[in-house]
């Protein structure tokens, strides 16, 4: 691979960010940029897809073209783009809260669809912005500003739902784990079809459970021995919750990929986007 | 005995007996025969039984809106007759199988099962009805033969043959019975095409430049998604059945600022989930396009009958303040029109544009000619490394780039924003912003559609319309022939045109008349001109369209 671009050609210097000093979210941009940097993307081509939420806030701070719309709904919108102009780099980024909460019904179906898009979301099990209730992903029984007696149910497994998906690519990482990401999130970007990597973080203000520390102590990586394109150990190791398993969980290499099947890019790859314009 | 030149024939049966297919036949045979058409259908909401019916209109002069008057109904099943009770006066026939009109005392009963078995087969009865029908109106029996053939093209040849032989015995007979109507060719419609509101709909769409569609099904607007998909290959569609209303409405924001020229199809209760994106499309400046075919409503409402109720729905659909624009086309030319406008009001002021139809407006076809041409109006540039999305202008409107065009970035944010798409709170922004997206409003006053006058200038008494009723009150209106009433016809709905309020003066009498329980446009009209009379409204909110009768005798009571 020929040199990489400084991560800092996507700076944007005067951003005001919003989020606490220890967030996860700061892992996770240095990852994010970094791993641009190393494939060579330009700006131009890349749009950052996000819906609402602290971990939704990243486009802001990233210079890309940016489509930061409504809570819940990053992927119906990153599907569209894509099938409009599938020569863009497309990257839906959200929470936990956004992404399996109110967007639960676009997060199946877009599995379904198996755009070419990469699905980042920033796991702290917790929400933030709202300051601390419950989310999808709160174990059972913890205490929040919301949830006085403990959570009542059982967390939502993203993993294990996108594996029964049969998803194209999922992936799990850690912020605090920089290198890892950074090649999750490239492989990711590079896959064909839709990619999963649901990054857990710490949120430092409202997660007192779910710590760095904690992180460390209850993740472990996949060995290299590890087949992802075993779909029942995938189902195994993502039903595991004893510890949480980093790495390429489940691929499959075999799925159609949604854009390139429709009508208009039959005969004509030129993107819809560009058609009857002066390029 | 004096010969009639007009025929309205109404079909009636179960869902799946065919009503459908005899409906697109003998249309089609009439139109080919030189006759004008107009048809109409209403239907329950289930796949199998139930009662539905079909009113066709053949006619020597353009036939264009529903009316009450039956000449001949066709039952299809023993208990096809009861539920259009109501519609029978003593001038109607009823002609059908024997055993389920022997009862009525101003029928004809033929052996139309016995005539389809003579031919191999009794689901050939409906081919023989069709035979009968094209007989009485004396259509031209080449048209007969083509159509039956065109519609079972895919059957074996055997197949095919039968039904043409069936539908000529029907034919045959139809010629005998001597019936009083004698219905004038013109070789002018023989060019025409047939065409639907769905499909002057989706036409239109394309001709404004549409090509993505993200929808999820739902009665009556299903048909133009439909459309389109059907039309995706040859015009370069992308389509997409989405999981919910709001996946779609999202897309096709998103959609929009990726490039595309996107719309929606749905009707009340799927926009109902659709009115954060509309908020979206305010905020970020992207457009949608939104077709709105209305039922009645609250809630499931009646699924699949019409009515005119989600003005207010679709007028305050979103929080927050911005411009936006809504159509109600009142004929198939117009909904061509603006189908296409749309798109091109869209892109220009990059705000979310309607079109209301309803169920009856849809699912009602008539002959018409080759449509206008459309002209696709494109206003996306390409972008600078200076570039700003929401670049301050002197009208509101800042230069819509796309991502990948050019060598700027496309920044839209649904927070509030600065000038380059970021995330703001300064108080003067927002004020900026604010009023900037307002702005707006004043070129779009500029290119309102205005409303239209038919009948004399010189009127007395002035009945405002919009949307789907525009044929109706025409021929009603016509009926009447009072040299002192006029109708003006809204096809832009808001913002309301400023021009209309000189009409509303002039008027000595107004009298509103919507399908929707509190008159919704007229209460517009009231909140928009100050010392307009908007008290008299003519009303109806059964599921079941005015019919031009039900619009004479109410107009009657209102003008002397």
């Amino acid at each position: 691979m020929s040199s990489a671009f400084d991560p800092k050609i996507y700076d944007i210097p005067d951003a005001d960010i919003a989020w606490c000093p220890g967030c996860g979210n700061f892992g996770i941009i240095n990852e994010l940029k970094t791993a641009l940097a190393q494939l060579q993307l330009d700006p131009t081509q890349v749009v950052l897809v996000s819906g609402i939420g602290q971990a939704a806030k990243m486009p802001q701070y990233v210079k890309a073209n940016m489509f930061n719309g409504l809570h819940g709904r990053s992927l119906p919108a990153a599907v569209a783009i894509k099938m409009v102009n599938p020569n863009l780099v497309v990257i839906a980024e959200s929470g936990d809260g956004c992404t399996y909460g109110e967007g639960g019904n676009h997060f199946i179906h877009t599995i379904r669809k198996n755009p070419d898009i990469t699905n980042i979301v920033h796991d702290n099990q917790i929400y933030g912005l709202t300051k601390g209730q419950a989310s999808p992903t709160t174990a059972r029984g913890q205490v929040t500003t919301l949830q006085f007696d403990g959570v009542m149910v059982d967390p939502f497994n993203p993993i294990a739902v996108a594996v029964a998906l049969d998803a194209s690519f999922v992936a799990r990482s850690f912020s605090g784990n920089f290198q890892l990401t950074v090649e999750l999130i490239k492989m990711a970007i590079k896959h064909k079809g839709y990619a999963l990597i649901d990054i857990l973080q710490p949120c430092v203000t409202f997660n007192k459970v779910n710590t760095y520390q904690w992180y460390r102590e209850n993740t472990y990586l996949l060995p290299d021995s590890y087949d992802p394109t075993d779909r029942q150990a995938a189902f195994k190791i993502a039903t595991d919750n004893s510890k949480l398993a980093l790495g390429v969980i489940y691929v499959n290499p075999n799925k159609p990929v949604y854009e390139e099947q429709l009508a208009p890019y039959e005969n004509d790859k030129t993107p819809v986007a560009l058609r009857g314009l002066e390029v | 005995m004096e010969k009639k030149s007009e025929i309205s024939i109404v079909l009636s049966g179960a869902a799946g007996q065919g009503i459908q297919a005899v409906e697109h036949i003998l249309t089609r045979v009439a139109k080919d025969s030189g006759f004008h058409v107009f048809a109409t259908k209403e239907y329950m909401s289930r796949v199998r039984g139930g009662n539905n019916s079909t009113e066709i209109r053949i006619s020597s002069q353009p036939v264009k809106a529903y009316v009450d008057r039956i000449d001949i109904l066709v039952p299809l099943n023993d208990n096809a007759i009861e539920r259009l009770r109501s519609r029978i006066t003593d001038e109607t026939l009823i002609l059908g199988e024997k055993r389920y009109v022997e009862k009525e005392k101003n029928s004809i009963g033929l052996m139309l099962e016995e005539i389809a078995e003579s031919f191999g087969n009794k689901i050939y009865e409906n081919s023989v009805a069709i035979g009968v029908l094209a007989g009485i109106i004396n259509a031209d029996e080449n048209a007969l033969v083509n159509n039956i053939r065109a519609y079972f093209l895919k059957k074996s040849e055997e197949v095919v043959k039968a039904n043409i032989n069936a539908a000529l015995k029907g034919y045959e007979i139809g010629k005998s019975l001597g019936l009083k109507f004698e219905i004038t060719p013109s070789e002018e419609v023989k060019k025409q095409y047939l065409l639907n509101g769905s499909e002057a709909v989706a036409k239109g769409a394309i001709a404004g430049g549409c090509n993505f569609i993200s929808s999820y099904p739902m009665s009556p607007a299903t048909t133009v998604f439909t459309e389109l998909s059907r039309l995706s290959r040859q015009h370069g569609i992308l389509v997409d059945q989405a999981e919910d209303e709001i996946a779609a409405a999202n897309m096709a924001i998103a959609a929009w600022y990726a490039g595309a020229r996107a719309m929606v199809s749905t009707s009340g209760g799927g926009f109902a989930l659709m009115t954060e994106a509309i908020s979206l499309s305010g905020m970020i400046e992207t457009p949608i396009v939104v077709h709105l075919g209305q039922r009645p409503g609250p809630a499931t409402g009646l699924p699949t009958r019409t009515e005119q109720g989600d003005l207010n729905l679709v007028l305050y659909a979103g929080h927050g303040d911005f411009p936006r624009i809504i159509y109600a086309p009142g004929n198939l030319c117009e909904a061509y029109e603006l189908g296409a406008r749309a798109f091109n009001m869209a892109d220009k002021y990059q705000v979310p544009v309607f079109v209301l139809t309803d169920q009856y407006f849809l699912d009602s076809f008539y002959n018409v000619d080759e449509m206008p041409q459309a002209k696709i109006e494109r206003y996306i540039i390409k972008t600078d490394e200076n570039y700003k999305r929401y670049a301050l202008t002197d009208d509101g409107i800042s230069p819509r780039g796309i991502p990948g065009y050019g060598k700027g970035l496309v920044r839209v944010d649904s927070d509030e924003h600065d000038e380059y798409g970021h995330i703001t709170e300064s108080a003067e922004v927002r004020r900026k912003m604010v009023e900037k997206r307002l702005k707006k409003m004043e070129k779009i006053l500029q290119d309102a559609v205005p409303p239209k006058l038919f009948g004399s200038e010189d009127y007395k008494y002035l009945i405002v319309t919009w949307g789907s009723t525009q044929l109706i009150v025409r021929e009603a209106l016509e009926r009447l022939g009072k040299k002192d009433v006029a109708m003006l016809h809204f096809s832009q709905v808001y913002p309301v045109p400023p021009i209309a309020e000189n009409y509303f003066k002039k008027a000595e009498k107004i009298i509103f008349l919507e399908q929707n329980a509190i008159g919704q446009f007229a209460n517009l009209i009231k909140l928009t001109f100050d010392g307009v009379d908007t008290r008299r409204r003519i009303l109806k909110y059964d599921g079941f369209p005015f019919s031009v009768e039900q619009v004479v005798e109410a107009i009657s009571k209102e003008v002397e």
